[in-house]
């Protein structure tokens, strides 16, 4: 069976700094997988050099199948994958309003019957057909990044990668949008690739995932291992006990 | 016990185009010299009191209270000279990036001595050595070296031990630290937090920790005060977190996702109009 | 109190400011009236406005606000003289009455202007986004091309062209719009590279737009309210520039009222005949202010960071 996504041995340096050293990853179709690290591990590197926004400098890049290179990606991959951004207010242009964002991946790629995909896509993410006409400004953290999510779904991908999608939300609100994510999952069947630094989110939405370090990846285990402690890398184990808070004994 | 700080009904709003914004709306608490975390989302209010009590905040914004006071001190009362001589040498402030609150055009040790010379009148020499003592204080190894950077060349976690050192240089009894570490990696977040309740607990301070993370702030903090909409919703020893009363501090502490939990799909938090009231 | 509510203003009101408009007009109603109202919350600007709208208005009714003939004169009775009831600002050397020829010169004016910024404030803005969107060597080779026009002081490369080009009005307004792109150039490429690279571009790249649609669609918009700004704040040295041509004799040919040349050919006798000079330039005084307040309320109230909150 074809991987969803397969990246062998890719490297991404900027003025001789790795940034990605020499990273291999497969990915099965349908499979949400996650990647693990802090800021300089290069895991959004890994997301942008896949998309096409970072050009890599040597390795393999293959999605369902068709080998992809440097920065040149044809409709067929923009069409199959499609990517959701942190920052819930830097990805939405500031001028134009809800319609006017969802009309041009579509406006794009040629869809047709705009008006029904666009109520349609607005009703999936659970925001009423009200916010068709509100400027981004008009929007909360939350519902923004509702609207990404919704825009990047509507032209039906099958890859969707995730760069950090709840870390600058509220913890209420990222619950929500996490069901989001995974209710749209079920739905249409997506593979996912999801980068965070919470263990505890891609605990959630992962089946998998992969732990990187300064352009490395250390280790890669299933989503079940990391509960049961069944990891060999040192720096996974300090990751986790990170991230079960602050702890005044072990000071 | 005198209180360190003591607050009555704290109301800060601005006004706005589109009318009046309350931010804060009737807070009240005390504090000793123990630590003290606030949480809440944006819009709680919760840096807004933290501002308010450093004076912090906007210059066109009302601000309120039964009382503000410090020690003898009333916060509402002094003039803006004495609410500046007092920030820094008695009550001081972390922010959260320290990319955005070191001065990027100054070195790293003129700004910890910058600040000793504004409320203290020593020499420079002596001013260089406490600042170089500071440094070491917060567990930097090489602070001669450090002393000499800008902060664009150190780390983000470096730089947070900059600020903190940088605040804490005049010995002030209160410091407010307003999301200190939600900057910062995972593993560098524990390493500030150690360092800041080592020095806190010397030193006899009283801490305010505001933040959004409710787990951060429950584990790290002796008392925990949960604001919703600019009010107080629930106060409670952080030992007595999983006892908490309020649904919005139950829905808040739900909601995470955690390794331990397996909960699909995420119990959402339902706000209800009444916690606003 | 019920009245006020259901009053039409106060419904009409929140219906544009409404934060669920229904349809696109409705959304670009309302953010147009709240920069609207943003603007006229500065008196200064308001009164630049008013400056301008009655300049419009004066060149528009040329015809029939001006008393006189604006190039015919009266040579034998009328010469040279002194402002009273029947010519509100005096005679000119040819007889002329000066009222009338500063009505009719505002028309000179606005052509002026207006063909000006048609066509620099689009070249420039074209030029800079492109520049500042595609970086490496088409910036590099588009911004030494606009170096090459920034060295010149104004006047002097638009001295050169009317030269080259000819005496006259269309060849001084192509020359001024030479000389004024450039500024326009840069500040469309500044803007543009503040957000080359920020996640609402990359979304549109990952839709598979074409970089001609992305700089249209998505990176022009964004760079139209410093622009405009900037062209409204130049107006005024626009009209300057073409006085000085025009009173260098290089611009408007006589008989033609513009103002720059009024004051040319006034020059001659402001010691003992001050208003024929003095009030053309006054004139001149009170557009380019007019222009200057417009600008700086305009930049207020577009002002990108304002624009979101």
């Amino acid at each position: 069976m074809t991987s969803a996504l397969s990246v062998q041995d890719m490297l991404v340096t900027y003025d001789g700094f790795a940034a990605l050293d020499h990273v291999s990853v497969e990915i099965p179709p349908g499979e949400s997988f996650g990647i693990v690290g802090e800021s300089g591990s290069g895991k959004s590197t890994l997301l942008r050099a896949v998309a096409g926004l970072a050009t890599f400098d040597s390795g393999t890049l293959s999605v369902n199948g068709r080998p992809y290179g440097g920065k040149k990606r044809d409709k067929e991959f923009y069409r199959a994958v499609q990517m959701v951004f942190q920052d819930p207010y830097g990805s939405l242009h500031p001028r134009q309003t809800v319609d006017r964002l969802l009309l041009e991946p579509l406006v794009v790629h040629g869809f047709q019957d705009i008006d029904a995909r666009i109520a349609r896509a607005l009703d999936e993410v659970g925001l009423g057909a009200g916010f068709r006409f509100r400027y981004s400004h008009q929007l909360s953290g939350g519902q923004r990044q509702r609207i990404a999510i919704a825009r990047a779904l509507i032209v039906e991908p099958k890859i969707l990668l995730l760069d950090e999608p709840t870390s600058a939300l509220d913890a209420s609100i990222q619950a929500e949008i996490l069901n989001l994510l995974e209710q749209a999952r079920k739905d249409r069947n997506l593979t996912f690739v999801m980068v965070s630094h919470d263990l505890g989110v891609i605990n959630h939405m992962c089946e998998r995932l992969a732990v990187m370090k300064t352009g490395k990846i250390v280790e890669t285990i299933p989503a079940s291992a990391l509960r049961n402690r069944e990891f060999s890398a040192d720096y996974t184990r300090q990751l986790l006990i990170a991230s079960e808070g602050f702890s005044r004994t072990a000071s | 016990m005198k209180p360190l700080l003591t607050v009555e009904d704290l109301r800060v709003s601005f006004p706005t185009r589109t009318g009046l914004v309350e931010a804060v709306r009737g807070v009240s608490f005390t504090l000793g010299r123990e630590r003290l975390g606030i949480v809440g989302e944006s819009g709680s209010g919760k840096s807004q009191t933290g501002r308010a009590i450093m004076g912090l905040t906007p210059g066109h914004a009302k601000i309120t209270a039964q009382k503000l006071a410090f020690g003898e001190t009333d916060l509402l009362k002094a003039s803006p000279k004495v609410r500046r001589d007092m920030r820094g040498r008695q009550i001081a402030m972390i922010l959260q990036d320290p990319k955005y609150s070191l001065n990027p055009v100054m070195t790293i040790g003129k700004q910890i001595m910058e600040t000793l010379r504004t409320h203290e009148k020593i020499s420079s020499g002596a001013a260089r050595d406490r600042a170089i003592a500071m440094l070491e204080a917060v567990q930097i190894r090489d602070a001669e070296r450090v002393f000499k950077l800008y902060p664009h060349e150190v780390s983000g976690g470096m730089g947070q031990r900059a600020m903190i050192a940088m605040m804490l240089v005049c010995g002030p009894e209160l410091l407010i630290a307003d999301e200190p570490t939600s900057a910062l990696d995972v593993t560098v977040q524990l390493e500030v937090l150690s360092i800041l309740d080592k020095l806190v607990a010397d030193r006899g301070m009283g801490l305010i920790l505001v933040s959004h993370d409710l787990r951060l702030v429950s584990s790290f903090c002796d008392r925990v005060i949960v604001m919703y909409a600019g009010k107080i919703v629930e106060e409670l020893p952080s030992a007595d977190l999983a006892n908490a009363k309020h649904p919005y501090t139950q829905g808040l502490l739900n909601c995470l996702p955690t390794l331990g939990t397996d909960r699909h799909p995420l119990p959402v938090l339902e706000r209800k109009k009444e916690w606003a009231a | 109190m019920s009245d006020i509510v259901n009053s039409p203003e106060f419904s009409r009101r929140a219906w544009l400011l409404s934060d669920r408009p229904a349809t696109r007009m409705q959304a670009r109603l309302g953010r147009a009236y709240t920069i609207w109202s943003r603007f006229a919350e500065n008196r200064l600007a308001l009164i630049g406005l008013g400056i301008i709208l009655a300049l419009i208005f004066v060149a528009i009714f040329a015809n029939v606000l001006a008393p006189y003939s604006p190039v015919q004169g009266d040579l034998r009775n009328a010469r040279l003289m002194a402002p009273n009831a029947a010519h509100w600002f005096g005679t000119d050397d040819q007889g002329r009455d000066i009222l009338s020829r500063l009505v009719h010169g505002s028309r000179l004016t606005l052509f002026v202007i207006f063909l000006v910024a048609i066509i620099a404030a689009p070249v420039g803005l074209i030029i800079g986004t492109v520049s500042g969107y595609a970086g490496g060597w088409v910036d590099a080779v588009l911004m030494r091309i606009t170096d090459i026009f920034l060295a010149f002081p104004k006047l002097v490369l638009a001295l050169a062209l009317v030269a080259a080009l000819g005496p006259g009005i269309e060849n001084a307004v192509l020359a001024i719009a030479v000389t004024s792109w450039p500024p326009y150039a840069r500040i469309a490429r500044a803007e543009t590279m503040t957000f080359r690279n920020s996640d609402f571009i990359s979304a549109v790249k990952l839709m598979g737009a074409s970089p001609f649609r992305i700089v249209l669609r998505h990176v022009m918009p964004l760079c139209l309210s410093s622009l405009i700004v900037r062209v409204t704040l130049d107006m005024a040295g626009i009209i300057l520039t073409a006085a000085g041509l025009g009173f260098l004799g290089l611009g408007a040919q006589p008989p033609l009222p513009e103002w720059g040349a009024m004051i040319a050919s006034g020059r001659r006798f402001i010691l003992d005949q001050w208003w024929v000079a003095t009030v053309p330039g006054i004139a001149i005084l009170i557009v380019s202010l007019g222009f200057n307040l417009l600008g700086d309320g305009l930049r207020d109230a577009l002002d990108p960071k304002e624009a979101g909150q």
